[in-house]
């Protein structure tokens, strides 16, 4: 199973570092990521993928937004197929 | 994937209300006919909570998956008076209190198919039916009822429309949120998934997942971008934002229904507004350059709007069905709000706007004095509009008892707040007395 990460919020240290030691935590490995500065928001983009097909998404969101409210930014995580539907024909 | 493809859905979610308005679980009550009413109420609790008994646990994993929020989960069934015409009973009251007892077990939102099909005639439940929906809406919590008076192919039953009308005062005059869960059709589909109206047609699998989509935010923002283009250009850039937001809807009711191994219906593609600020369809058609809803100009607006959402959404999904297009309730709408309470616009404009939109005269306070001949009336001009321009149009109006032109009626939640709304007091009360049928129209020299 392959999911989207965004992160958006204030630039500080620790951004990059926080998120992926969680994501390695929930055993998820990152396939892909971009990271850029827009209108003065960090904005980073993680494709990351998990082995297992059938996954509880409930505490992995929360542990996320727990992680957010640590850094100050806000996470989100969506399965990828809800992006690919709404701009590919 | 690029990137700025993902930051604009995830907008579109946050900034601009895009959600799955309902998934709806419809389920075949037939093969719960029973003679025996109080059998048959067991027979419905036990088919409705094991049918649907993962619904909401499904949809709520959706949600959390694909971080698009799912705000309602809903079931339609059958037509009750079908159900109830094999019984002895003269009050089909335990009906509803099955279906809400159910609906509370499920913990999903509503419950619709407390209905009648009428267009052509009565049969013994439907009378029935018809008596017992104010109590039946009045004491239950969830339970939704609706009746078809009228179909292009059938013509409109006025002895309904004289019913309704009184039944809408009735429920009224029991509790003032009950018409609000009573919708009256013509030309009512089978496979609606939105409320008041939903029931689960005799034609239908024995259950299906239908889905309505919603996201006037999107549509409103998307406009904000083609500020002063010619029409072409508006049409265009509503079809493409529908297109998006439909897909959305496709791929939710596929995997729900999927996960829940039922057959997935259709897609209602609509653009369903609430009341919250940026999530109205009346500030689209302002945004397409009207400076209020209701002057001139309104009608074609919401006619292009509503074709567009058509053409957008139709190419998104496999199957589409339901109301599918843009809807204008006047309480569920910010924007319809503060038209309305400013007195731009009008119960004899809003008729004309039901001509080309989806549905019709809907969550309209009217004075609580307003005489369910009035009320009829308004139906049988409403299922007129419907059964000779081949669509679908309802009425919903709710009289607030004991409120005058201008007072303002809370509804709560999703069904908002809406200013009483003045009526036409010149009496129909001779029309209405008639009773009989309206012939079906001609469906051929179109004029």
């Amino acid at each position: 199973m392959r999911a989207v990460l965004t992160v958006v919020g204030r630039d500080k240290v620790g951004i990059v570092a926080g998120v992926s030691q969680t994501l390695a935590q929930l055993q998820f490995n990152i396939v892909d990521m971009s990271q850029t500065i827009m209108q003065g928001n960090f904005t980073m983009m993680l494709m990351c993928e998990l082995s297992a097909t059938d996954v509880d998404f409930e505490p992995i969101r929360a542990q996320l937004n727990q992680l957010g409210q640590q850094l100050g930014v806000q996470i989100r995580i969506q399965r990828e197929e809800i992006f690919d539907t709404m701009h590919k024909i | 994937m690029e990137t700025s493809q993902i930051l604009e859905t995830i907008r579109m979610i946050d900034e601009e209300n895009l959600d799955i308005r309902t998934i709806t679980m419809g389920i075949s009550l037939l093969d719960c006919i029973d003679p025996d009413i109080e059998q048959a109420c067991r027979k419905i609790y036990q088919k409705i909570t094991t049918k649907a008994a993962h619904l909401v646990e499904v949809v709520n994993a959706i949600e959390a998956e694909y971080g698009v929020p799912i705000i309602h989960k809903r079931i339609a069934v059958t037509p009750i008076s079908i159900i109830g015409a094999a019984t002895a009973a003269t009050d089909y009251l335990p009906f509803a209190q099955a279906l809400d007892r159910a609906a509370k077990q499920v913990g999903v939102n509503f419950i619709g198919g407390f209905s009648g099909l009428v267009q052509k005639g009565y049969q013994k439940g439907d009378e029935i039916l018809i008596h017992s929906l104010p109590q039946a809406l009045s004491q239950t919590e969830f339970v939704c009822g609706s009746v078809n008076v009228g179909s292009s192919k059938s013509g409109i039953n006025m002895d309904a429309v004289r019913d309704m009308g009184v039944a809408v005062k009735a429920a009224a005059a029991l509790s003032p949120l009950a018409p609000a869960k009573l919708v009256v059709f013509a030309n009512a589909v089978e496979d609606n998934p939105f409320m008041a109206g939903a029931f689960h047609g005799v034609g239908e699998a024995d259950v299906v997942i239908n889905v309505g989509v919603s996201g006037p935010g999107v549509v409103k923002r998307a406009l904000e971008k083609v500020k002063g283009q010619p029409f072409d250009v508006v049409a265009e850039t509503i079809k493409k934002t529908a297109f998006k937001i439909t897909r959305v809807g496709q791929l939710v009711g596929h995997i729900a229904a999927q996960r829940l191994a039922v057959p997935f219906g259709i897609v209602d593609l609509s653009l369903a507004p609430t009341p919250k600020v940026g999530d109205s369809v009346a500030r689209i058609l302002e945004e397409i350059g009207l400076e209020t809803v209701g002057t001139h100009g309104t009608t074609a607006a919401l006619a292009m709007l509503n074709d567009a959402v058509k053409k957008g959404g139709v190419m998104a999904c496999n199957q589409v069905g339901g109301l599918s297009g843009a809807f204008i309730p006047v309480s569920e709408d910010e924007g319809m709000i503060a038209a309305a309470s400013s007195g731009a616009l009008n119960l004899e404009k809003l008729e004309a706007m039901t001509a080309v939109c989806s549905v019709g005269l809907d969550m309209i306070a009217i004075p609580g004095d307003t005489p369910a001949t009035t009320i009829a009336a308004m139906i049988a001009d409403e299922a007129a509009i419907g059964m000779i321009n081949n669509k679908t149009t309802a009425v919903r109006v709710i009289p607030a008892v004991g409120a005058k032109v201008g007072d303002n009626v809370e509804f709560g939640g999703l069904l908002g707040r809406s200013p009483v709304m003045p009526v036409n007091t010149a009496s129909a009360a001779d029309f209405i007395a008639r009773g009989g049928h309206i012939p079906a129209p001609i469906h051929s020299f179109k004029n």
